[in-house]
């Protein structure tokens, strides 16, 4: 049986060279990200107040929407072609499994998204101490999406239409990391502190981070069963 | 033949879809068996082998593994290819996932001897059925000696040629002290000396 760590390495490494040959798909969920942002001004008016009140939670919407997009895909192509049975075979357990696909899933759309975000920020004309804040509030919220997302996908593998089962069970668990990380910048903007906000998302992150994972493994063990 | 077991499997029953599939399957497996699996379609001997695996829970029974450390290989139905590696990159992931120390002429001389050496460096997408086939079963030379492999239809979609070299890959697997329990719907051309036959019909493997 090979190392936990090993076995992290193994699927970190060809998730990102995977990810390496498919550019394309890749900068998928940020190209929506910003087009699907950048069409509200179209929609609603050029009205720079309006734009400049409305930008966190819009952001921080889209930023939800484009992490979710590619989430339906993460465990199914690997239980289709037989390399999640190698991946959980190796490692003896599937805890280094969940790790490793939600850090890639997180690096190469999170970390993407969260570096997009403050250009969104300009775009609507937000003072750039709340883009700050913004781009902090998503290096903060994006991994709990991505996480959150891995279970969901986890739990809805091999099911069939699971698609539609995954934005249930999954959105609804996104919330709060939305409802901080839009209200640390909207605290901000309105001049106060965003330091609770700030607490807040960074405890729902830790939470995450030691929940997710375990139950994600939980439930690959059931779907490869 | 040394006589150490690598797989000990008592009372085994798996079912699926509510329906037991096989029930009271007794075996063990030593160092230098090589056992085929025989049963016909339906009978459970892909689910058998997924219990072995660990990756199935059986319904009742134990599954014993000895050998201490060694490793156990398991090559399913599904090669476990990525389509957009090449056929070195795949080795190389699989190897990095079970741990294996790999030099350049290990790789080489396995590539060789499988026939994908002049393919060593296409997208595993781009290569045949049979060589893809080749592919999964290459990454076993690469493993440990005593490891035992659990190999699932390892014939499938092979020509001659292929259907030649994992017999002599197996033969000399059983010979360098490891062990191996496969299915397949053609006999396979190993002396039959070396191989034993585990029938599992009709819920009891005799």
């Amino acid at each position: 049986m090979t190392s936990a760590t090993t076995v992290f390495g193994a699927i970190l490494a060809r998730d990102l060279r995977l990810a390496a040959r498919r550019r394309v798909e890749v900068l998928l969920p940020v190209a929506f990200f910003v087009v699907s942002a950048s069409l509200f001004p179209l929609g609603i008016g050029p009205e720079p107040q309006t734009l400049r009140q409305i930008a966190p939670g819009l952001v921080w919407v889209c930023a939800l929407l484009a992490t979710l997009m590619s989430v339906p895909t993460l465990y199914a192509t690997d239980l289709d072609d037989g390399s999640l049975d190698q991946s959980l075979l190796a490692a003896g357990s599937a805890l280094p499994v969940a790790c490793a696909k939600a850090l890639a899933h997180w690096l190469l759309t999170g970390l993407p998204l969260t570096i997009a975000a403050p250009l969104l920020g300009l775009l609507f004309d937000v003072e750039p101490r709340s883009v700050l804040a913004l781009a902090a509030s998503l290096l903060l919220g994006t991994p709990v999406l991505s996480l959150l997302g891995n279970l969901g996908a986890a739990l809805t593998l091999g099911v069939r239409s699971g698609g539609v089962l995954l934005i249930l069970l999954v959105v609804p668990l996104c919330v709060p990391a939305l409802i901080f990380g839009s209200g640390a910048v909207v605290a901000l903007d309105s001049g106060l502190s965003a330091r609770g906000h700030f607490s807040l998302l960074a405890a729902l992150l830790i939470l995450t981070t030691l929940l997710a994972p375990p139950a994600t493994a939980a439930a690959l063990r059931i779907a490869t069963d | 033949m040394t006589g150490r077991r690598s797989l000990i499997v008592r009372g085994l029953a798996c079912s699926r879809g509510g329906r037991t599939l096989f029930h009271d399957v007794d075996f063990a497996l030593e160092a230098g068996d090589l056992v085929w699996l025989r049963a016909a379609n339906g009978y459970g001997k892909t689910t058998l082998l997924r219990a072995l695996t660990g990756l199935l829970m059986p319904d009742a029974g134990t599954i014993a593994r000895p050998g201490g450390d060694a490793p156990l290989y398991y090559v399913a139905h599904a090669n476990a290819l990525k389509g957009d590696l090449t056929v070195v990159e795949s080795l190389r992931h699989h190897a990095r996932l079970h741990a294996i120390e790999l030099d350049e002429t290990t790789i080489a001389a396995t590539l060789g001897r499988f026939g994908l050496h002049a393919r060593r460096h296409a997208s595993t997408r781009a290569l045949s059925q049979g060589q893809r086939r080749r592919v999964a079963l290459a990454a076993l030379a690469l493993g440990r000696a005593d490891a035992t492999w659990i190999l699932d239809e390892p014939y499938d979609a092979l020509d001659a040629e292929g259907t030649a070299i994992v017999d002599a890959l197996l033969v000399e697997h059983a010979d360098a002290g490891g062990s191996a329990l496969f299915t397949s719907h053609v006999p396979p051309a190993i002396d039959a000396g070396r191989l034993r036959i585990l029938q599992l019909d009709a819920g009891l493997a005799t």
